[in-house]
């Protein structure tokens, strides 16, 4: 009865759901789409190189620090101007950042990470864009790293953080 | 349209590549006030098929799609971009580090993963169990712990100016460093590089 009400000078009552259905298809869309081109990046700068993490490691090229670089530049000026225009989201939201707090986790947990970057040569984004590329054993990595997570979850409150 | 192929084919420079990974921040921002980091989809994994009643992973993991669908998006765009625009050339990599991984048995560079390393036959060995198992593990572990990857931190939290963010990169990149020039090479001879 709310939702007849809500839209009685609008839309016929029984079209309520199916707009809202699409609606909902309609905004995951959108984020399938940037991760498609995200992907399509990673693959054709060879970021999902196994062999640019070892040159980035062994300080012999420039081309990790650039890309890193240059996409912390952007984000940043982005940020910049999103918080000093007050740029809002294209459904009129107030955009939300929310505050990372220091944890002694991001020491820990980031050392962990980094051992594994070096030997896998991707960071969660770079594996999705493996296994796309055909480099199916990389499932596995994949499978173990949604392992890990999990053991992280599990003894969560045990760990110094 | 054979021109725009052959164009798009090279591999991209890092001043195209590292902006337009950039970009994806206000993308995200504008298009679904959604800040950019991928690690957080292992987490709405576990939550959505193996939760366990573990508080860690006891939350609406259905308000988070959007990050599952992004990596989905993801792993297309590699299929697209390597069926489609793949880069006929073998990858160049610099002479250095040619010479620093001969050293360790890895020669082969037909395509974008070291075939010596990133094949099945290897997955039931000391070789897999390095690389996919051990090496996935630890970026699983290490990223949660961390509370975000390279994209959650190094991009998007340095980005925002939030100095966590900038600590945690700098422990991705000394973890990164001691595996490569500590562990990587003794690793590698003890499971029959």
């Amino acid at each position: 009865m709310l939702a007849t009400e809500k839209n009685k000078n609008t839309t016929p009552v029984e079209c309520e759901a199916p707009n809202l259905q699409e609606k909902k298809n309609e905004s995951l869309l959108k984020y399938l789409i940037i991760g498609i081109l995200f992907g399509i990046v990673f693959v054709k700068a060879e970021i999902i190189s196994w062999f640019r993490i070892q040159e980035m490691f062994r300080l012999q090229s420039f081309f990790m620090y650039g890309v890193i670089g240059s996409a912390v530049i952007v984000g940043m000026i982005s940020v910049q101007l999103i918080k000093r225009l007050n740029i809002k989201s294209i459904s009129g939201e107030k955009i939300n950042i929310p505050k990372k707090e220091f944890r002694k986790g991001q020491i820990i947990g980031g050392l962990i990470f980094g051992l594994g970057w070096a030997l896998t040569g991707a960071c969660p984004g770079p594996l999705f864009a493996q296994i796309g590329s055909g480099f199916t054993v990389i499932v596995v990595t994949l499978l173990s790293a949604i392992a890990g997570t999990w053991v992280y979850g599990k003894f969560a409150d045990k760990l110094p953080n | 349209m054979e021109q725009f192929i052959e164009w798009i084919s090279q591999p991209w420079p890092w001043w195209v590549a590292g902006p337009l990974i950039g970009l994806t921040v206000p993308a995200l921002l504008i298009l679904g006030n959604k800040t950019f980091g991928i690690s957080s989809s292992l987490r709405h994994i576990c939550a959505a098929c193996i939760p366990a009643g573990i508080p860690f992973f006891s939350y609406d993991w259905k308000k988070e799609l959007w990050n599952i669908i992004f990596v989905l998006g993801v792993l297309i765009g590699g299929f697209i971009a390597t069926t489609f625009f793949a880069n006929p050339d073998t990858i160049v990599v610099a002479e250095a580090t040619q010479q620093d991984l001969a050293a360790l048995g890895i020669t082969d560079y037909t395509s974008l993963m070291p075939a010596e390393i990133f094949n099945w036959e290897n997955l039931l060995s000391g070789k897999g169990l390095l690389f996919f198992v051990l090496g996935g593990f630890l970026v699983g572990f290490g990223t949660r712990y961390a509370g975000g990857c390279t994209s959650g931190h190094a991009i998007m939290g340095i980005s925002s100016l939030q100095w966590p963010s900038l600590v945690a990169t700098i422990f991705f990149m000394l973890g990164g460093f001691l595996m490569t020039h500590v562990f990587l090479g003794p690793l590698m001879s003890l499971v029959g590089f």
